[in-house]
């Protein structure tokens, strides 16, 4: 059955660019996960009104501001050929899977960042009032009531860049990174084997479906609304 | 105690200065439940903000407990702030923790360590009477058992001062009594000095010793509670009273009243304090010879003592209501005659 509707995929390829599109995903969502987390809450403590507003704020909100708009301006792919010589220097090629790792998280962390921030800013000002009003620090209000009031937001925001990531990771396969992208590109496209690149569309798609069903059950889970 | 001198508070808005508190000086005891009323806009939510430093006057002097809230920052506020509970209107509890966590995290940030917490909060939930309640979650519960959350939370390190923003203003009225009994039971208990701001006279009433009514950031008047209630100075003031006795409703009604009793006198006696307490009709029947007709009468307690007030048609010879007038006026009750309202 599987062989007459996939005459070309060879099996343990296939499962190979698979580890390999999970694990550039994996690595870089954890990296994208701890620099957009930290930008965000940038963004969100340096704004107008907030909890470190104040002259000297300004310009950080301004710079932070700026860094997050450009880079999340620059098309993925545009951003791979720009990064190349700070991705050989950093990582020592830039082929490979590891070689996307610099431009994956360079590109989906300014866009985590805005996702961690708005919702920070649904945070309800009182509770942050209230916290200030029991004598608490800036650090005590970061992670005992900034992180922990907008976990679902900050898990739900995880999951939505996760997915965004897998088909940064399919863009960066065809530049030469490897993974399904890779896979369906230069053994099914560029071959002429539509059921090749078929095969590797679904395990993307079941990829996707798995990350985007963990994520709902993890934020059903924490949200105690 | 607190001592605020002085104290002014300007806003800069885009549309120029905002006075929102103007030269407010008052003076609040230990121990005692201190009121502050007003509308909406006042100043006194500016006011009771600047107690524990959320707001930092423009001028003036600011002590609690000792300390001088209006300079202190840093470290040094952060530690004052936690001998200052404060209550909100909206509770503002962290939805992501239980009641007992809640309870919890004003001691954390004392660094209280994790044993000593849960006794403390063990204790805290049966003061504010939320046994059962420990791991439910703030949208499990209703707007009074979140209030309670509110005050065990705020009295967590055991604070001398209590700031209560509008704090049964989302409350249904029997809710905002549960509440009301309950910080004058911790007020007698603790000892500690409540400061409320609020703008129902009910709550002022219930519970408060001494009053300040503010508008338009000043604190237009100010005293006892009974006093205040009494002789009303301000025609703001009037109207707060008037809101407590449900005097306001009855204006309609007297009107009618007047027509429908074309003759004789129709009194409004106010009553305070003990005298709300004695049979001062019965000896008046006994000493005048007059019909005396009760068309309302309204008797609210408030923490001073009583404070009532009655409409009474007298009828009878002009001698004998001049006679009764006389007679009330020696019992050391308000009289007033009402002509036309």
């Amino acid at each position: 059955m599987f062989e007459a509707l996939f005459p070309n995929v060879v099996l343990d390829k296939a499962w190979d660019q698979t580890l390999e599109t999970l694990y550039m995903t994996g690595v870089s969502l954890a990296f994208v996960f701890v620099f957009g987390l930290i930008l965000g809450l940038l963004l969100f403590l340096t704004s107008k009104g907030s909890l470190w507003d104040n002259k000297w704020v300004r310009w950080l909100n301004w710079i932070t501001s700026s860094f997050v708009n450009i880079f999340r301006a620059i098309p993925f792919v545009l951003l791979i050929v720009i990064l190349i010589p700070f991705t050989t220097k950093l990582m020592g090629s830039m082929i490979g899977a590891s070689a996307a790792l610099p431009a994956l998280v360079i590109g989906t962390a300014p866009f985590y960042a805005r996702m961690v921030e708005i919702g920070l800013r649904e945070i309800d000002k009182g509770v942050i009032e209230a916290a200030k009003a029991m004598g608490a620090n800036s650090f005590t209000i970061i992670y005992k009531v900034l992180i922990p009031e907008s976990l679902p937001s900050i898990v739900s925001g995880l999951t939505v860049t996760a997915i965004a990531l897998v088909g940064s990771t399919a863009i960066a396969g065809i530049i030469g990174a490897g993974g399904l992208g890779n896979y369906a590109y230069t053994d099914g496209f560029s071959r002429g084997r539509t059921d090749v690149t078929i095969f590797a569309t679904l395990a993307i798609l079941v990829i996707v479906f798995a990350i985007q069903y963990i994520g709902d059950i993890i934020t059903k889970r924490i949200d105690k609304r | 105690m607190i001592i605020i001198e002085n104290v002014k508070k300007i806003f800069q808005t885009k549309t120029g200065n905002l006075t929102a508190v103007d030269d407010v000086n008052l003076k609040i005891n230990e121990g005692e439940i201190f009121g502050v009323i007003g509308y909406s806009g006042a100043g006194k939510s500016t006011l009771i903000r600047m107690l524990n430093g959320l707001e930092k006057p423009t001028s003036g002097k600011l002590e609690v407990s000792g300390k001088d809230i209006a300079s202190i920052q840093g470290k040094e506020l952060r530690h004052a702030r936690q001998k200052i509970g404060m209550i909100f209107q909206h509770f503002n509890l962290l939805w992501s923790r239980t009641v007992a966590e809640n309870i919890a995290f004003p001691l954390e940030i004392a660094k209280v360590s994790k044993f000593e917490r849960q006794e403390r909060v063990q204790e805290l939930i049966q003061l504010v009477g939320l046994e059962g309640k420990e791991n439910a979650y703030p949208s499990q519960l209703s707007g009074g058992q979140k209030q309670r959350v509110g005050i065990a939370r705020a009295l967590a390190n055991n604070p001398t001062v209590l700031l209560c923003d509008e704090a049964t203003s989302a409350l249904d009225p029997e809710t905002t009594d549960s509440i009301l009994e309950l910080l004058l039971g911790i007020n007698k208990k603790l000892g500690l000095t409540i400061v409320l701001i609020t703008h129902e006279m009910h709550v002022i009433r219930k519970i408060c010793q001494r009053v300040a009514v503010m508008e338009d950031g000043k604190v237009v008047e100010s005293g006892d509670v009974l006093e205040v209630f009494k002789n009303p100075q301000t025609p703001i003031t009037k109207k707060f009273v008037g809101q407590g006795t449900e005097q306001q409703d009855t204006k309609e009604t007297m009107n009618q009243l007047l027509k429908k009793y074309p003759s004789g006198k129709v009194v409004k006696l106010t009553f305070v304090g003990d005298t709300a307490e004695q049979p001062i009709i019965q000896s008046l029947l006994q000493n005048v010879q007059l019909t005396v007709n009760i068309l309302h009468g309204n008797i609210s307690q408030t923490q001073n003592g009583s404070y009532g007030t009655l409409l009474l048609h007298l009828d009878g010879t002009e001698e004998s209501i001049d006679e009764a007038i006389q007679y009330l006026n020696q019992q050391r009750v308000g009289i007033e005659v009402v002509n036309n309202v």
